[in-house]
Order: C-alpha cells, then sequence, then structure tokens
C-alpha cells in the first residue's frame, strides 16, 4: 500500500507517492536526491538531518513521509538561492563555525528555525535550541556566535 | 606576510554551509548495489562453516562473500587482520560474510538467511588477564605475521608490541627520592563518534581497475592496504576521499572498504555502497584502546622528579595493526613532557576479544597525560608545594632531556604555564564561591605534549600549476577532516606565490589526480604537506622567475612575486605578470620556450632516526614536539556527585599560527572533546558485549556542557617547519581530562583514579572518605 502526498519542499509544490514505512529523511535523501540533511544516528540522538516542517525544526529521520502531506518544508537547499546565501549561513562562515561540516546543514537549520521565531534570541536560548544537535569538531562555541551575530546583522537591517 | 597569520575564512566554507558538499553516502550511482555484514554473536570462536546458499537464492540478492574472499593478512604497522574472518573470531560483531543486493532491505534479509556454525572459545577481556602465561591466545599464529622493524611483538603470546625505555639507573634514583607514589590508572575504550559514519562505494571497470570512494582520512593509505590484500598493482587502485564528516583517527588507516571490494568484483560492474549505522561505527570501526597504567615516581626534597617506572597495558583489541604504534608513542612519551633521569618503561600492547583498538586524536598521550599528570600532583601535595610550582621545577625546558634522551630543542612549556597560571589568576585569586549550596570550587592543572607519531620517512608532496590567468591549482592528499587543511594549504601557497587565496583551487583525495600523501593523522599536515606546499610553489616560482630574467633582462635573484606580477626593486618601471609567463615564454621571433608552470614539492621530516631497540633513546625519535599546558575551573555538586566545567584557559606553543581562526577552533573542539572523554565517555564492554553503541547510553558533548574558554598560543618558531608552524589539531585535547581530575581533587580532595569521572564514581569516593 502507497500513498499520495502533496507538500511544499524549499518553495516548490511536490506530488509523491510513498510508501508508509520510508521516513521523510529517506525520502528526501533517496528519492528526492535532497542530501543536505545527513544521517548521522538514525533514531533522533544527534540532529544531523534536521529539518523545517511548518518553521518547526524537526529530525527528518523520526518522521514518515507519509505525514509531510500538506506541510511546508524546508531543508539546508531551500535556505539559500544560487550563489545567494542567507544571512545564518553567511554567518557561520564568517564566525568560523563550521570545520567537517557533517551537523552543519542540521545545525543552521535548528539556528534558523530559533531566529523565525524569535528574531533577537540569548546566548541561552541558542544553546537551548542546538542542544538536540551533536557536533563532535567546534566545540560549540563559534556556533553559538554565529547564530548570535547574524540575529544581530539581521535586527540592524 | 600577507597571508599567514590571516583569518581567512574556510575554503570549503560555501559548500558545507549549503549542503552543496557530496559526501560519500551522499553520492548515488546508477544501478549502484547495496552491502550488509553478517556479524560474529560470539567475541571469541571458531568459525567452522559458513553457509550461503540460501542467500544466494533470495531474488535481488548479486553477490555473497565470505573470509575465503579475503584471505591475504593486510595491517599498516603488523599485517594481523583480514577484511572479514576467515577461520576466527576474535570480537563480537566481526564480519564472516557480506551481501550486495539491490535494495539495503534485501540485503539485510540476506543476511538473515547466512547461516553460521561457530564453536565458541574463551575470551579475553581484560588486558592485564591477556598477559597471564595460561590466557587464551588470540592470535596464534602470530609468528608468520609481517610487521615492522620498530615494533616488537612476542609470538605465543598475546603481546603484540613491547616498547621499552631504559634510560639512567632507576634503582638509584628512586634511592635518593625524598617522596615516592605509586598509582594504578585506567581509561577505559572511547570511540571517535564523528557524527558521519564510515562509507564505502566500490566500482569495478570491465579493465580490472577499481574505483573507490571512502570516507577515508588517507586516500593512499587505503590504496596500499588494498592492493595488498587483493594482489592487485596500485594503477589499477583509484581511492578517491571526496569529503571527510569528521575523523579523529577513526578514519585513518582501512576498516570497511575490503569488505566491499569483492563484493563489487562479483556484480559485473555494478557498484556496491556500504554505509555503517551509528552502532556499527562506535562497534566496527576503531575504538580507543583501553589502558591500565601503573606509574611510580620519585621526587627529592627540592621537587625535583629523580625516577619513573610506567607499566603501560593497553587493551589492544582484537587486531592491533595500527595500535602497535599508540603503544611505541606511549612508550616514548611516558614521562609527560619533564625532564626525568632515570626512567623505566614497559608500554605493551595486549590483543584481546574487544573491538578494534586504532588511533584515536593524540594517540598514547591522552591517556598516559591522565595518570602522569596526577602523580604529579600528587607528589606536590607530598612536599606541600603547589601544582603550578612542581610543574616549574621539571616541566622540559631547551637544553633538558626527554625520556628517549633526544636534547630538547625549542619548547615554550614554560611559557604555556605562566600563560595558562596568568589567565586564570592562579596564584592571586582566592577561591571564587560557589554558584549554588551543595556545589563546591576546584581548579586544576596539566601540561602535555604530543609528537607526530608516525614512521620517520613518511612522505609528503604537493603539485600547483599555475593557469593561463595567472589563478592557480594546488593538488594534495592532505585530506580536509574538519581541521581546515584545504584553507591553510592554501595561504600557505598564497604566500609563496603572492596569488590571494580566491585564485588558488586547492584539490585532494584522488590517487589518480592528486600527488601521494602518507596520511592525515597524527598533527602532521600543516608540518608535512605544508613543507611540500611550499616546495611546490617555490619550485613554480623559481620557474616563473627564469623566464622572467629573460624577458625583463633582470637577474633572477632581483625579482620577486607580488599580487600576480613579477617585479624589482631595481627596475620597478619593468615589471611582467604571470599569467604572460603561464604556459611558457614566448620570444620576438614568433617562438616559444619552457612551457606550462607546473610547481612539485616533496617532503620527509628531516632526520628522524630509530630509537635504540633495548633501551629507547635516540637523537631524534620524532619530528618535532607541541607544549601546551590547561587550567580548568570547576563545580562539583556533592549532591548528585555531577562535574559542571566553568572556565577553561588553554595556552600551546605552535610555533606560528597560520590561520588565527581555525587554530581557535581546533582548540575549543579538542576542549570539548577532552571535556567528553574527561566526565562523560566510556564504551562499556561487558564479555567482550559493547553495552551503549548509541548516543543516549554513550553521550557526548552538547553545546550545554560548554565551558567558558579562554585560548591563547606561544609561538617559538618550529626550526623546520612551514614559516616556523608545528601541528596542534590533537595536542589540544590531551590536558583536559586530567586537568579536570586535578581539579576535582582541589574541589573535595578525592582521587579518581579511572576516566569517565561519574557522579556515581565521585559520591562513593566521597562516601568512603
Amino acid at each position: 500500500m502507497k500513498y499520495d502526498i502533496h507538500f511544499t519542499l524549499n518553495h516548490e509544490e511536490i506530488s509523491m507517492t510513498v510508501a508508509p514505512n520510508r521516513t521523510l529523511l529517506e525520502v528526501l535523501r533517496e528519492d528526492l536526491d535532497l542530501t543536505g540533511a545527513k544521517e548521522g544516528c538514525g533514531a533522533g540522538e544527534c540532529g544531523a538531518c534536521t529539518v523545517l516542517v511548518n518553521k518547526k525544526p524537526i529530525n527528518a529521520c523520526l518522521m514518515l513521509a507519509v505525514e509531510a502531506d500538506g506541510k511546508d518544508i524546508l531543508t539546508i537547499e531551500g535556505l539559500s538561492q544560487g550563489t545567494e546565501l542567507d544571512a545564518l549561513q553567511l554567518s557561520f562562515i564568517d564566525n568560523g563555525a563550521l570545520q567537517c561540516g557533517y551537523c552543519t546543514p542540521g545545525m543552521i537549520m535548528s539556528g534558523k528555525a530559533l531566529l523565525m521565531e524569535k528574531p533577537a534570541p540569548t546566548e541561552e536560548e541558542v544553546i537551548e535550541a542546538i542542544n538536540g544537535n551533536l557536533c563532535r569538531c567546534t566545540g560549540y562555541k563559534k556556533i553559538v556566535e554565529a547564530i548570535l551575530a547574524a540575529a544581530l546583522k539581521e535586527d540592524k537591517s | 606576510m600577507r597571508y599567514i597569520g590571516e583569518s581567512i575564512n574556510r575554503v570549503d566554507g560555501i559548500r558545507k554551509v549549503t549542503g552543496a558538499l557530496k559526501y560519500v553516502d551522499d553520492i548515488k550511482l546508477s544501478r549502484m548495489l547495496y552491502a550488509a555484514v553478517k556479524r560474529s554473536p560470539y567475541p571469541h570462536a571458531k568459525l567452522l562453516k559458513v553457509d550461503i546458499s540460501k542467500a544466494e537464492k533470495l531474488p535481488g540478492v548479486k553477490a555473497v562473500i565470505t573470509g575465503k574472499d579475503v584471505a591475504n593478512r593486510v595491517g599498516l604497522y603488523l599485517e594481523d587482520k583480514t577484511f572479514l574472518a576467515t577461520d576466527r573470531i576474535r570480537y563480537r560483531g566481526e564480519g564472516v560474510a557480506a551481501v550486495a543486493a539491490e535494495s539495503k532491505e534485501i540485503a539485510l534479509a540476506a543476511i538473515g538467511l547466512i547461516e553460521v556454525e561457530y564453536e565458541e572459545l574463551p575470551a579475553v577481556t581484560n588486558a592485564v588477564e591477556g598477559l597471564k602465561k595460561d590466557a587464551p591466545l588470540v592470535h596464534p599464529d602470530m609468528k608468520e605475521y609481517k610487521w615492522g622493524p620498530i615494533f616488537f611483538p612476542e609470538p605465543g603470546t598475546n603481546i603484540s608490541n613491547h616498547y621499552k625505555i631504559r634510560k639512567g639507573d632507576v634503582e638509584k634514583g628512586f634511592a635518593e627520592a625524598e617522596f615516592i607514589v605509586e598509582n594504578e590508572f585506567f581509561v577505559p575504550h572511547i570511540q571517535h563518534c564523528p557524527i558521519e559514519t564510515h562509507s564505502v562505494i566500490a566500482q569495478r571497470d570491465p579493465d580490472e581497475s577499481l574505483t573507490i570512494w571512502s570516507t577515508c582520512q588517507s586516500p593512499y593509505a587505503v590504496q596500499k592496504a588494498l592492493s595488498v590484500a587483493f594482489n592487485l598493482p596500485l594503477n589499477k587502485v583509484r581511492v578517491l576521499s571526496p569529503a571527510v564528516g569528521g575523523g579523529f583517527g577513526g578514519k585513518a588507516g582501512t576498516t570497511l572498504e575490503g569488505i566491499v571490494i569483492p563484493l563489487a568484483m562479483k556484480t559485473n560492474g555494478r557498484p556496491v555502497k556500504l554505509t555503517y549505522t551509528r552502532e556499527d561505527e562506535f562497534i566496527n570501526s576503531f575504538v580507543r584502546q583501553g589502558l591500565h597504567a601503573t606509574i611510580k615516581t620519585g621526587i627529592n626534597k627540592n621537587g625535583k622528579i629523580v625516577a619513573v617506572k610506567n607499566t603501560f597495558i593497553w587493551d589492544g583489541g582484537a587486531y592491533t595493526e595500527y595500535g602497535v604504534n599508540i603503544v611505541r608513542a606511549g612508550g616514548y612519551a611516558s614521562t609527560g613532557p619533564y625532564d626525568v633521569p632515570n626512567v623505566w618503561t614497559d608500554s605493551i600492547c595486549v590483543y584481546t576479544n574487544h573491538p578494534v583498538g586504532g588511533p584515536y586524536r593524540g594517540f598514547g598521550m591522552s591517556e598516559i597525560h591522565f595518570a602522569i599528570e596526577q602523580n604529579i600532583d600528587m607528589l606536590a601535595k607530598k612536599l606541600d608545594i603547589n601544582p603550578v610550582e612542581i610543574r616549574r621545577i621539571n616541566g622540559l625546558r631547551p637544553g633538558g632531556k626527554n625520556a628517549t634522551g633526544q636534547v630538547v630543542d625549542v619548547c615554550g612549556l614554560q611559557d604555556c604555564l605562566e600563560d595558562v597560571v596568568k589567565k586564570l589568576d592562579w596564584e592571586n585569586s582566592i577561591k571564587q564561591s560557589p554558584s549554588k549550596p551543595n556545589r563546591v570550587v576546584g581548579r586544576g592543572i596539566s601540561c602535555a605534549y604530543k609528537a607526530p607519531s608516525m614512521p620517520n620517512n613518511v612522505a609528503s608532496s604537493a603539485i600547483i600549476k599555475i593557469n593561463d590567468d595567472g589563478t592557480a591549482h594546488l593538488m594534495v592528499s592532505a585530506q580536509d577532516i574538519g581541521q581546515g587543511s584545504d584553507t591553510v594549504l592554501t595561504q600557505i601557497a598564497s604566500e609563496v606565490l603572492s596569488i590571494p587565496p580566491n585564485r588558488i583551487t586547492i584539490k585532494t583525495g584522488d590517487t589518480d589526480h592528486t600527488p601521494y600523501e602518507w596520511q592525515t593523522v597524527a598533527s602532521r599536515i600543516t608540518y608535512c604537506t605544508g613543507n611540500a606546499v611550499i616546495k611546490a610553489c617555490e619550485d613554480a616560482k623559481e620557474q616563473l622567475l627564469g623566464l622572467a630574467q629573460l624577458k625583463l633582462g633582470i637577474e633572477k635573484d632581483k625579482l620577486y612575486l607580488k599580487d600576480g606580477y613579477i617585479n624589482s626593486d631595481t627596475q620597478p618601471q619593468k615589471k611582467i605578470a604571470i599569467n604572460e609567463l603561464a604556459l611558457g615564454l614566448s620570444l620576438e621571433d614568433g617562438s616559444g620556450i619552457h612551457g606550462p608552470i607546473i610547481g612539485r614539492g616533496s617532503f620527509i621530516p628531516p632526520g628522524v632516526k630509530n630509537t635504540d631497540k633495548q633501551t629507547g633513546q635516540g637523537e631524534k625519535p620524532v619530528a618535532f614536539w607541541t607544549y601546551g599546558c590547561q587550567g580548568v575551573e570547576i563545580e562539583v555538586d556533592t549532591e548528585t556527585g555531577k562535574i559542571e566545567v566553568l572556565k577553561v584557559a588553554s595556552s600551546f606553543d605552535v610555533g606560528k599560527i597560520i590561520n588565527p581562526q581555525l587554530i581557535e577552533g581546533q582548540i575549543e573542539g579538542g576542549i570539548i572533546q577532552g571535556l567528553g572523554s574527561a566526565i562523560f565517555e566510556e564504551l562499556i564492554i561487558s564479555k567482550g558485549v559493547v553495552l551503549n553503541p548509541n548516543f543516549v547510553d554513550y553521550k557526548i558533548p552538547t553545546a550545554d556542557d560548554m565551558p567558558e574558554m579562554i585560548i591563547s598560543f606561544i609561538e617559538n618558531e618550529e626550526p623546520t617547519g612551514p614559516f616556523g608552524a608545528r601541528g596542534v589539531g590533537e595536542p589540544c585535547m590531551v590536558p583536559t581530562a586530567p586537568a579536570i581530575a586535578n581539579a576535582v581533587n582541589d574541589a573535595l580532595g578525592i582521587r579518581i583514579m579511572s576516566l569517565p569521572i561519574t557522579p556515581e564514581k565521585i559520591l562513593r569516593a566521597l562516601k568512603e572518605k
């Protein structure tokens, strides 16, 4: 048994048929070739697969694809437009907030969700927002700084 | 300098923040098959029979292999492993067969159909037990293995390397001691936990050439191992490492590549992919070896350490092809960064039926410093001097001698120590009051040193080609595993050629197209590959200046490169753009000479020699040493036993900072990884079974665990380093755990002799006190 689903993905309308046991992450990576969201654990423990569903950060490895029906989904690929990067992406680069880059898409999407909800978060709020995203390289300091710096920039502009 | 010392943004930044960079698991090839591995449920067993007939018949299955298909033994330093078990199981989880199928689901179903007969054997589940005369032998055939000349296995036992230091007269030293402390410490297995798990794709073409996409730190080391394992010439094995999502040593050497290749040889050209699950990553890739350390240290009444006697028993796991070198490193560094006249060390690698021990960021050093640095603090207490003072007295200085008898040349250890003391206001400040009731504040300090633990003659190379428009391509096989080598090596090329970083594109990780690099390990890339890049760029520069001399009529030694031009101070009006020479020099008569400018550079660390087999003494056993110090402030909750690390001050002598932002990132990441190993991380192994292979039961630090970090550097230039730089990626995590252990003692007067320092251990020690 398969299900027809319709959703918005990175500002485009998508219609597809999916098996009920497939996760959103599998469908994004394998069927739609959007490999920015990573599988680090497959169990909702690391946050590397974080995407936004109706502006909320979700572990795509824990969400079934059928649940995407009617939703608005944003992945890291939808955050930039061609060579135009989002302010948060630029801030990650400027602040040295990435190393190996494997947690980076998930980390940025968690940060983005926070900034969409709270344009001027406190440091504590930033830490709370990315607490479900594991990074083994950076020690988190520059990630927190990058999110705060992006917030400040948005605030000024 | 224009580019050295500048915080230039990462050259791989845009591809990483947009999700555009393709890691191995992101690659999908046409008609790709998926692999799965049948693994042993026993830690030690004879492998009697593997029946794959049912699996082969399952629709969608395209290939099934067993140990018979991978019979050649391989290994980096000691050839002791096969990629699948052939006749014996040596750890729980070892592969016995593998399947390639149309989908992951079919591959997993086929694995379930493979029938295996085992005869379980008594297992070695403790390295100390493994040394006993009647212990079961993990590798009864050891005498048939091949190994490098600097390793000393003992066939007929479980000892795969016994490295010795015999310096001075240790008994005489202890006789002169005012106080002697002797303690036992234990450091458990931990796992690297890169967020990207291992992934490999292999494909064989009809002309017998193999292409392997591997998330590996060292494509040339993988190529070599595969060539040995499958009797293939190197020109038929192409290894690509397109991107690495964190390594920390776990993706050094080879792990799963050899399982995928024999499958790909049976699929008529269809590529085969295998990606590890997180559970696989915890159990079936490298883990950090466990260590049982006994340290006896004697000190005289002036606070000078007079003798050290160490027994390091390392839990090497089922295969120690890599681990033997960790044991060697732990041996030659066994005094820590202290000047000790009399030293006796036995550093022993023991086979056990545990997961395979391997390189982990700072290998050997994090483990031994946990013991050394606590012992030093205990001696200070005996003598009633403070922890800083004892390190001032004994810490290495230029002109001193380390454990191998090597005379110390450049060494900023004392500067680092004073730097940390100042940053924490150690000597003037009084203890802060705790932030909450039931909490106690403690401070601790630890020094550290580390050398690149690699064979003496490891090689690096680089090629730079100047393009028609004056831009350039730099080619190396050093891998950017997050540490920032792509950016740092580009900066080095920019500096020599005076071409800005955005006009140089670096290419890495393809054994068909990028030149030889031994391995991306050992904090050696900035130093080794950096030197090769300098040489390549100087070669290109020499060619450019030679042509410019002809064109401009100015002697070569008066010419220099600046901003894409070749200039001289003598005749500043005459200059030529390098793009005019990039493809050679065109002469007045229309002819041309030289052709395209391509620079090549090769490097081997100069003058590194073997140590004496019996005593471990030597003139220059390593390329260089990196010294540093960290101090921490913690709070411990006496009701819950929980530690909160409030502040870490870190200072390392890095020779020369190439990129301040990147080096700061290395230190911050190292501190947090050190903090994780100090208070959270342990692979719990019971009777050979790993009980916590997931991030719920094996906690690594999150953003919430981050302390305040005060990071500074000393720059005493390394004489042989590129622009004076030396490596620091690994050393920065070495002192964190011992500093925290010393802070626990400062706070509560208790000593925790094993990692991690859990709330349970603290509460138990408080109760016993």
